[in-house]
């Protein structure tokens, strides 16, 4: 572990900013021999205000939905010139991963790049106002999909992303959370030894978006954990090869949905309970299939 | 004219115009190709996969991507590790790219680009007009347009050169005629590698991607910086006018083959009708003009090859004098009932003392043939012009009554 961060201090994200923690233990995880591509989003926004940058590696930002297709042409290109041994990492929101940037990054993984790609997935767009994604979690109250009298929030499950880019034969495919750094540099460093494309895709509570105090961002993402909502594990060609139990102290979802603002409808309006049970049956099936 | 071709027969062969770029671009030398197929563009990205088959491509690496979109925005990663950067593409693809063209050209990363211009849907067509590449104009790529394919086959290496240049570095598209010139064989002499590893020196930009020296690139200005980046931008296009020119020289003096610098002239000193065009439709105007000449109509060609830098100064010189001036477009502005190249010929001459009448012509939309008959009716047209004046200003050409 490096002492000296390679994500310089004084950026301009929010206190206790979930995409610069990410972004911290990613480049402690892969070392300075690396160079990195961000989209659109709120990391690109708060790091990189001209003429100032957080980066003390070489980084990019091109657009919100190529970051798939700049790392793959950074690695080319690389190649090309014989320069042996960088690390190319993409590292983006879940709207940049998930959404816009999907058919990127799906080609990039189809073609085999040997690039590591970080998930930074803070469940919404952030960076334009917390508009609801296809990582919003069931329930959730977004600028685009409120609760309001005749709704519940969004209305659909978080997409599995993991199990899609499974689907293109990755070599390695890993979840983390920011509530477990350790897990996340080793993970990250794991992920860029490998030859080939890698993915990583790190549950990172976002103070702002999910309305919690800015100093529990570690304790909502450990929640998230221990309730079963967000499994830990490693799938390694293809085979899950390992998985953080929460045993005995496993939580009810309540605990954790009780501490943002963007499920406080559930516990208000008629018929939350019943909205809460289906959050608890996600955590249960995530317990059972991953044997939690 | 200054510039007389030596072009040895011996040298030439019969080859697809689509062969002749990507035999060009090999001659290059590039490091990153990526592109993805769309008719007419195909042959050029399927025989450079045929090199890169029989490794006649040294140190490249061909990315088959999943979309134009795709295909541009890896060749922004690899540009900016410092690797020569190379794609091909027409129509649907070069406006899906539209996004990454600009980002391209902010970032200054000179990569280049075959537009195997076509026009665009709906409804959909594969032949050839200008309207894809003209559509793209003020993305902040340099546009060159060829007439022919030994041209655009020379071309690629020019406009490496141009962009690469430390004072430049602004991506350029070099701008072929679907089909009529991507599909055709016609006897020309292939870039000569020898005298290309003279030419073009290897690409070594000073900032690229480097864990040694980190830098970061595409950072967010806000408009106290916003301008600034924008200004220079401009500055590089206008430098890029003389470099045009230069180049086009240094070329003729290394390769004895020259098809015009911003432009090129053909019987021009005396002409009271000066006709204005880009691409292969020059090849007609000329047998045109060849025909009237014999007649001693007073006619001459002003071919545009550079339209992005526009040389205005350049067009400015030429049709001074003239008694009237028609700009052939094939493209349009809708809602403007006009061409690109007329609406900023006529645009540069505001505020000038040249005071000679424009007119404009829409023409070969869609590929819609062009006989020469129908350019010796726009002259008569142009010489009534000359007699009592302008009556229509811009219209569409050969347009079909009897379907609308
Ligand atoms: C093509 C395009 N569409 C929309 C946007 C606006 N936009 C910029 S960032 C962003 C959301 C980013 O969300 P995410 O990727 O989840 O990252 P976050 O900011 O949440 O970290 C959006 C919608 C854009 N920049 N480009
Ligand atoms: S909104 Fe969220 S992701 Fe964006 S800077 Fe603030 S804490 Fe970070």
């Amino acid at each position: 572990m490096k002492s000296i961060s390679l994500l310089a201090p004084g950026h301009r994200g929010c206190a206790g900013c979930c995409d610069a923690m990410a972004a911290k233990f990613t480049l402690m995880g892969a070392g300075e021999d690396c160079i990195v591509v961000s989209p659109t989003g709120c990391l690109e926004v708060m790091t990189t205000p001209y003429p100032e940058t957080s980066w003390d590696v070489p980084w990019i930002h091109s657009l919100f939905e190529n970051a798939g297709a700049v790392a793959s042409g950074i690695e080319a290109g690389l190649k090309a010139l014989g320069k042996q041994g960088t690390k190319v990492i993409a590292m983006g929101g879940d709207g940049a991963t998930m959404d816009i940037g999907l058919q990127a990054l799906s080609g990039a993984f189809e073609r085999g790049h040997n690039i590591t790609y970080v998930c930074i997935d803070n469940e919404a767009y952030m960076n334009t106002g917390v508009q609801r994604s296809a990582a919003t979690p069931y329930g959730a109250s977004t600028t685009t999909s409120p609760a309001g009298k005749v709704s519940f929030g969004n209305p659909r499950p978080k997409k599995n992303m993991p199990a899609i880019i499974l689907a293109h034969g990755s070599p390695y495919v890993a979840t983390t959370s920011l509530a477990y750094p350790k897990d996340m540099i080793a993970k990250v460093k794991k992920a860029t030894e490998i030859e080939g494309p890698t993915y990583i895709h790190c549950h990172a509570p976002c103070t702002t978006g999910w309305g919690f105090d800015t100093s529990k961002t570690v304790e909502v993402a450990r929640m998230a954990v221990q309730t079963g909502l967000w499994p830990l594990y490693e799938v390694e060609d293809g085979k899950v090869t390992k998985v953080r139990k929460i045993g005995n102290n496993k939580k009810p979802v309540e605990e954790y949905l009780k501490m943002q603002r963007r499920f406080k409808h559930l516990f208000t309006m008629e018929g939350g309970a019943e909205e809460i049970a289906k959050i608890q049956a996600i955590a249960d099936k995530n317990i059972e299939e991953f044997g939690l | 004219m200054a510039h007389e071709m030596k072009m040895d027969k011996k040298n030439m062969v019969v080859v697809e115009g689509s062969y002749a770029v990507a035999h060009a671009v090999k001659t290059c030398r590039p490091n990153v190709i990526s592109a993805y197929p769309i008719t007419p563009q195909t042959h050029i990205v399927e025989d450079l996969s045929k090199f890169m088959a029989d490794g006649e491509i040294p140190n490249c690496e061909y990315i088959n991507v999943e979309s134009e979109f795709s295909a541009l925005s890896a060749l922004v990663g690899s540009s900016a590790v410092g690797a020569r950067s190379y794609s091909a593409t027409t129509s649907q693809g070069l406006e899906l790219m539209h996004e990454v063209l600009f980002n391209v050209a902010g970032m200054r990363l000179p990569i280049i680009m075959t537009v195997a211009n076509r026009a665009v849907s709906a409804p959909i067509n594969i032949w050839n007009d200008h309207q894809d590449s003209i559509s793209q104009r003020d993305t902040g790529w340099i546009q060159l347009y060829a007439e022919n394919t030994q041209e655009i086959s020379d071309m690629t290496a020019q406009a490496f050169k141009i962009s690469e240049d430390r004072d430049i570095m602004m991506p350029s598209m070099t701008c072929m005629d679907g089909f009529i010139l991507s599909h055709v064989y016609e006897p020309l002499v292939l870039l000569e590698q020898d005298i290309t590893d003279e030419f073009l020196p290897p690409f070594r930009p000073e900032r690229i991607l480097d864990p040694k020296n980190p830098m970061t690139f595409g950072a967010f200005a806000d408009p106290h910086f916003y301008t600034e980046f924008r200004y220079q931008q401009e500055r590089a296009m206008q430098n890029s006018l003389k470099k045009i020119e230069d180049v086009a020289n240094e070329f003729y003096d290394m390769y004895g083959r020259y098809f015009g610098g911003l432009i090129d002239e053909y019987q021009t000193e005396d002409a009271d009708i000066i006709i204005m065009a880009m691409g292969s439709i020059i090849g007609t105007i000329k047998d045109v003009i060849d025909h009237l000449r014999e007649k001693n109509v007073k006619i001459g060609l002003l071919k545009v090859r550079a339209f992005r830098p526009f040389p205005a100064q350049a067009i400015m010189n030429v049709i001074k004098d003239a008694k009237v001036v028609v700009v052939l477009d094939k493209n349009i502005s809708l809602g403007m009932n006009a061409g690109a190249l007329f609406i900023e010929t006529k645009s540069v001459l505001y505020n000038t003392d040249i005071d000679v009448p424009v007119i404009g012509y829409m023409i070969g939309q869609g590929g819609r043939d062009i006989p020469m008959s129908t350019i010796e009716k726009i002259i008569s047209d142009a010489e009534e012009v000359m007699r009592s004046g302008i009556k229509i200003e811009s219209q569409f050409t050969d347009l079909k009554e009897e379907l609308l």
